[in-house]
């Protein structure tokens, strides 16, 4: 049985914050395939398309037939533990602050043998359920869970540090005005937040739903324009020791491509949807990525929401597309400046929106209920990447196979 | 040697003349019109940081600034409307600079802006005003006072999902003014049309027959309960933007001091 | 006879450079240290070494190539060992066949290592992909998190006890007290070694050798050559290497010895009775219990038994690990893949001091080298003869 995580107390403010270390960080090119499938939520190993031997640890060539064919691809997760040990003494600084740590040896039904960590639920003997984890230095790492696990086995230490799960943690959603804040925050408390800090652009106008949000118990609106550097970093100097979980809802669109046009509601697009990313990283970044090891409350995640067209644009928004494109290639920036602190960085993707911009395209269209159910659990399963909906499923899945093709494709060939 | 400039000058400093400022602060969160959202909007006003005295600029402070000509206090041009595109030298950069100081009176309509969001300037509260102060001279600013400068949050845009709901001149008061050759029409809210001007015939009377007409517009003005009703000079020069159809600007009032 | 004699070929010079727990100097600093040593005693100038095999982890980022030049060496023939705790048998039966071949005439075996404070950690941090993909990031602890997994399936699997292992520590204290280069220098019981805290399940902190600066070394020549120069020496009965070995079986519970060790004996025409000493290699006591039974001496699984049967110690019935082994000597780097092999040739030339087994002629010596995922990936096996001179 793993015990519930105990409520965090209050900061002694006589105490230095415990400055963020990370697990070992070196991997080869082949292990980061490990790092790709954890991102994703997948338990990925390498399959030799030659001989099918199925591998691990991952290998430039196959074990079996040396071919050098070497697929990634989806594979039974069930194992049995074949032996387990408690780390006790380890001279790496990070595991150090956090012995002792149970890791053990389990062979998979798929053949090979995995050293993981091991869940305090799971023991040698066991059969269990291996899973690919991204740990706090942002690679992917197998971990034994149990087939059944208890209550709170989400509470396990070991596998908290790998999740960015919103219990006990304070989240900042920052942008009110979007239809996803009220569902989020409702999403969020159920899945035991303490506090949702939410940002209103402009309060002064009047909006439908504000009176909703404000009704919610543990939910705070405070002013934050993601378009405004004093905004932003206003309410970094007030809130910003206090995010855990920062959340940008901030969005533009306006349909229209490149011709026929101008370049207001693109800079409108690009000021909230790129540059808005920036200011916020700019203002929260640093504080965030100063706490990810402040106890139960610590700094976790930084989720994006970003549409499928961040991979390929819909012609028919394409200024909204190439703020997309160029939100997700900030969010890699992001994730490389943030994985030395261990701050995840969580990119949602989702298709049509069901809203007014979307109101005339045909089914299927994404629901806001739909995307916070999606994120809150990207952010308990510690993922990077979520696609939410079929559309986005489907336009990862076609644009990781071929992007090329992809973009042929969404031009309305190959019907 | 005296003469009209070194008297008004020695009557600035001794008090006999003052100034009074009839401007918003230029802030990120002052409101701007709302335009439905498929129709291009209104900048906001911001302000990004180039350096401070560190190492993007060691010595010096300074901001890139982003806004519409339309944000914040400002200035409209006959060729903001689509009614006043062809008047002559209808941009701000054309205007002849003699426009930009001239006379002004102020029209109180507080009270009743006070009672009614939609309060409407009529020509009957126009001619009962000259039965009190007189005909309104030839070529001067008229200001519709409402205190709206006072509202504050969403008070000031007062939007509905009827749209917003602020004071404003009727149709035939802005024909009323025209009559009277005024240079330009001037409000503390954030147009010179009511919030529901919308609706009258022409719609917003006051851009579509002011602009029309070669006239000018100031909006988002305050501190109109400091100037009198007449006898004040205004000075409201906009930014000399090329082809421009308005400008944020101080507007300034010189009006008599106390007398000794 | 499948594998050819190394008639004519001896070993012989063997060095120890005590070994400190932390040095400030490099591993050139020590190999230099063993190789002039084992030169003196041969009465061979550095100028006029022929041969040259090195086994070391902490010269980075020199080889042995840039060795020759930092110390002025210009050998004929240089190998470089890179498997760790078996490198002392695998550098002696390459050398032994260079020479046998006559393509070099005397091959100066040498092994050293410095440690430096946090560079076991930095050792460890890039000792092999598959640890740095697949094991440290697991909780970082090192070889004793890798053994601790093998001792946790090795007692599930065959019902060893904590004692079993202790026995072997023990034994290995008490021939320690006997060698004054011993890092170790105080007794140990049984009861300490069981009192002692865990370090990572089951391994306890006496199951665990500590990593420090050394040096080892010896010389192979052809037998004419060592008898002029008047130098003790040992023949060379046979040998064995392999590298993953059993690579299916899901935990290493039998090492590479296993598929080998028939054609040890057949080469030595010997049998484990015959053997006088033996030196297993002992990161851990459960690796030289596993030797135990890959080499023959008891069966697989009784391991146990067979401890707590035989006396280990150098006065017993059973010598194991004479010097004290690296559980009680130290580990420095890779000297520990020679320290078992020295240690035996200086007990078959009655040449061990305090540790000699009296009329030790026969030794047994077993390499077991680089846990490169989870498992020992090499192990190899010498018989050595003392020569009646």
């Amino acid at each position: 049985m793993t015990k519930p995580l105990p409520t965090p107390v209050k900061k002694n403010p006589q105490k230095r914050s415990t400055v963020p270390t990370l697990p070992p960080v070196a991997r080869s090119r082949a292990a980061l395939g490990l790092a790709v499938a954890a991102a994703r939520g997948a338990f990925a190993l390498q399959h030799c398309e030659d001989c099918g031997a199925v591998q691990y640890p991952p290998r430039d060539a196959c074990c079996k037939c040396l071919s050098v064919a070497l697929d990634w691809r989806e594979t039974d997760p069930t194992a049995k533990v074949l032996a387990q040990t408690t780390i006790r003494v380890s001279p790496d600084p990070y595991f150090r602050e956090r012995l002792p740590w149970r890791m053990g040896s389990v062979k998979l039904a798929a053949g090979p043998v995995v050293v993981c960590h091991l869940h305090s639920e799971v023991v040698r003997g066991d059969t269990a359920e291996i899973v690919l984890k991204l740990d706090k230095a942002g690679q992917g790492v197998m971990v034994a869970l149990p087939q059944k696990g208890s209550e709170h086995m989400q509470d396990d230490p070991m596998l908290r540090a790998m999740s960015c799960d919103p219990r006990h943690r304070r989240v900042l959603i920052t942008d009110a005005r979007s239809p996803l804040a009220l569902p989020l925050a409702k999403a969020l408390l159920g899945a035991g937040a303490t506090t949702i800090f939410i940002g209103e652009p402009e309060d002064w106008r009047n909006w439908e739903g504000r009176a909703a949000l404000a009704a919610l118990e543990n939910v705070d609106l405070l002013p934050l324009d993601v378009t405004d550097t004093s905004s932003v970093t206003r309410l970094a100097a007030e809130i910003g020791g206090k995010v855990d979980i920062l959340i940008n809802t901030a969005s533009f669109l306006r349909p229209g491509g490149v011709l026929g046009g101008d370049t207001v509601f693109a800079r409108d697009s690009m000021e909230t949807n790129v540059l808005g990313l920036m200011r916020l990283a700019q203002a929260f970044g640093p504080a965030m990525a100063g706490r990810t090891a402040d106890g139960v409350n610590s700094a976790a995640a930084w989720v994006n929401l970003l549409s499928s067209q961040a991979l390929a644009p819909d012609t028919s928004f394409g200024t909204f597309g190439a703020t997309q494109a160029a939100a997700r290639s900030l969010s890699q920036t992001l994730r490389a400046e943030f994985s030395k602190a261990g701050l995840r960085v969580m990119n949602v993707y989702s298709g049509p929106a069901d809203d007014e911009w979307h109101q005339p395209l045909p089914p299927p269209k994404v629901s806001p209920s739909s995307v916070a159910r999606a994120i809150v659990k990207g952010l308990i399963d510690g993922l990077e990447e979520v696609a939410c909906g079929d559309i986005a499923r489907e336009a990862l899945e076609r644009w990781s196979a071929d992007p090329a093709l992809f973009e042929r494709e969404l031009r309305g060939g190959g019907s | 040697m005296s003469n009209a400039i070194t008297d008004l000058v020695s009557a600035l400093a001794d008090g006999q003349a003052r100034i009074v400022d009839l401007t918003h602060t230029l802030d990120p969160d002052f409101p701007v019109i709302i335009l439905p959202p498929e129709f291009g909007q209104c900048a906001r006003f911001r302000m990004e940081e180039v350096s401070a005295y560190d190492h993007r600029g060691p010595a010096w402070k300074w901001h890139n600034l982003t806004l519409n000509e339309h944000t914040g206090t400002h200035f409209d041009a006959p060729i903001h409307w689509v009614s006043g595109k062809d008047v002559p030298n209808g941009a701000v950069d054309a205007i002849p600079p003699e426009m930009f100081v001239g006379p002004v009176v102020v029209i109180d309509c507080s009270e009743g802006a006070a009672q009614d969001a939609d309060f409407e300037l009529t020509p009957d509260i126009i001619l009962a005003w000259e039965d009190a102060h007189g005909r309104i001279p030839a070529d001067a600013w008229v200001l519709m006072r409402t205190d709206w400068s006072k509202r504050r949050g969403t008070d000031y845009l007062n939007m509905h999902n009827d749209g917003p709901h602020s004071p404003g001149p009727v149709p035939a008061a802005i024909e009323l003014l025209l009559e009277r050759g005024i240079r330009g029409f001037g409000t503390e809210t954030v147009g010179t049309d009511a919030g529901q001007g919308a609706h009258y015939t022409p719609p917003y009377p006051a851009h579509y027959l002011l602009h029309g007409a070669g006239k000018y517009g100031l909006q988002c003005l305050c501190n109109l309960d400091q100037l009198p009703p007449t006898g004040a000079m205004l000075i409201a020069p906009p930014l000399k933007i090329k082809g421009g159809t308005g400008s944020p600007l101080r507007v300034l009032a010189l009006i008599p001091g106390e007398t000794t | 006879m499948k594998r050819q004699t190394y008639d004519g070929v001896v070993l012989a010079a063997p060095v120890s450079v005590p070994y400190v727990r932390y040095s400030m100097e490099t591993a050139h600093w020590w190999i230099a240290r063993a190789l002039r040593d084992t030169l003196n005693t041969a009465g061979i100038a550095p100028q006029d070494l022929d041969g040259l095999s090195i086994s070391s982890f902490s010269l980075f980022p020199d080889t042995p190539v840039g060795l020759t030049q930092h110390l002025g060496l210009s050998p004929r023939w240089l190998d470089t060992v890179p498997t760790g705790g078996a490198s002392g048998v695998i550098a002696l039966r390459r050398a032994a066949r260079a020479v046998q071949a006559g393509d070099v005439d005397v091959v100066a075996c040498v092994a050293g290592d410095t440690n430096r404070i946090d560079s076991f950690r930095t050792l460890l941090s890039g000792f092999s992909r598959f640890s740095m993909d697949a094991t440290f990031p697991y909780g970082f602890g090192g070889p004793n998190a890798s053994f601790a997994l093998l001792m946790d399936a090795y007692m599930e699997e065959y019902g060893t006890s904590r004692e079993d292992f202790g026995r072997i520590a023990v034994a290995q204290r008490a021939n320690a007290l006997h060698n004054p280069d011993a890092l170790m220098k105080t007794p140990l019981t049984l009861d300490q070694y069981m009192d002692a805290r865990m370090i990572s399940d089951p391994i306890a902190l006496f199951d665990c050798v500590m990593p420090c600066a050394g040096s080892e070394a010896f010389l192979v020549m052809r037998e004419d050559d060592a008898l002029r120069r008047g130098l003790p020496f040992a023949r060379i009965s046979g040998t064995i290497e392999r590298h993953n070995a059993f690579a299916d079986d899901p935990i290493q519970l039998c090492g590479g010895w296993g598929v080998d060790i028939d054609e040890l004996y057949q080469m030595a025409d010997a049998s484990p009775e015959d053997i006088d000493v033996l030196q297993t290699y002992d990161d851990y006591p459960v690796i030289s219990m596993m030797q135990f039974e890959d080499l023959g001496f008891c069966a697989k699984g009784e391991g146990g038994a067979f401890v707590r049967s035989r006396d280990l110690t150098i006065s017993g019935d059973f010598p194991h690990n004479t010097s004290g082994g690296q559980l009680s000597v130290g580990q420095a780097g890779a000297a520990g893949g020679y320290l078992g092999l020295v240690e035996a040739l200086r007990q078959v030339t009655d040449q061990a001091g305090g540790t000699q087994v009296p009329h030790a002629r026969c030794a047994m010596v077993s390499g077991f080298g680089m846990i490169n995922y989870d498992r020992g990936v090499c192990s190899a096996a010498a018989i050595i003869q003392g020569a009646c001179t």
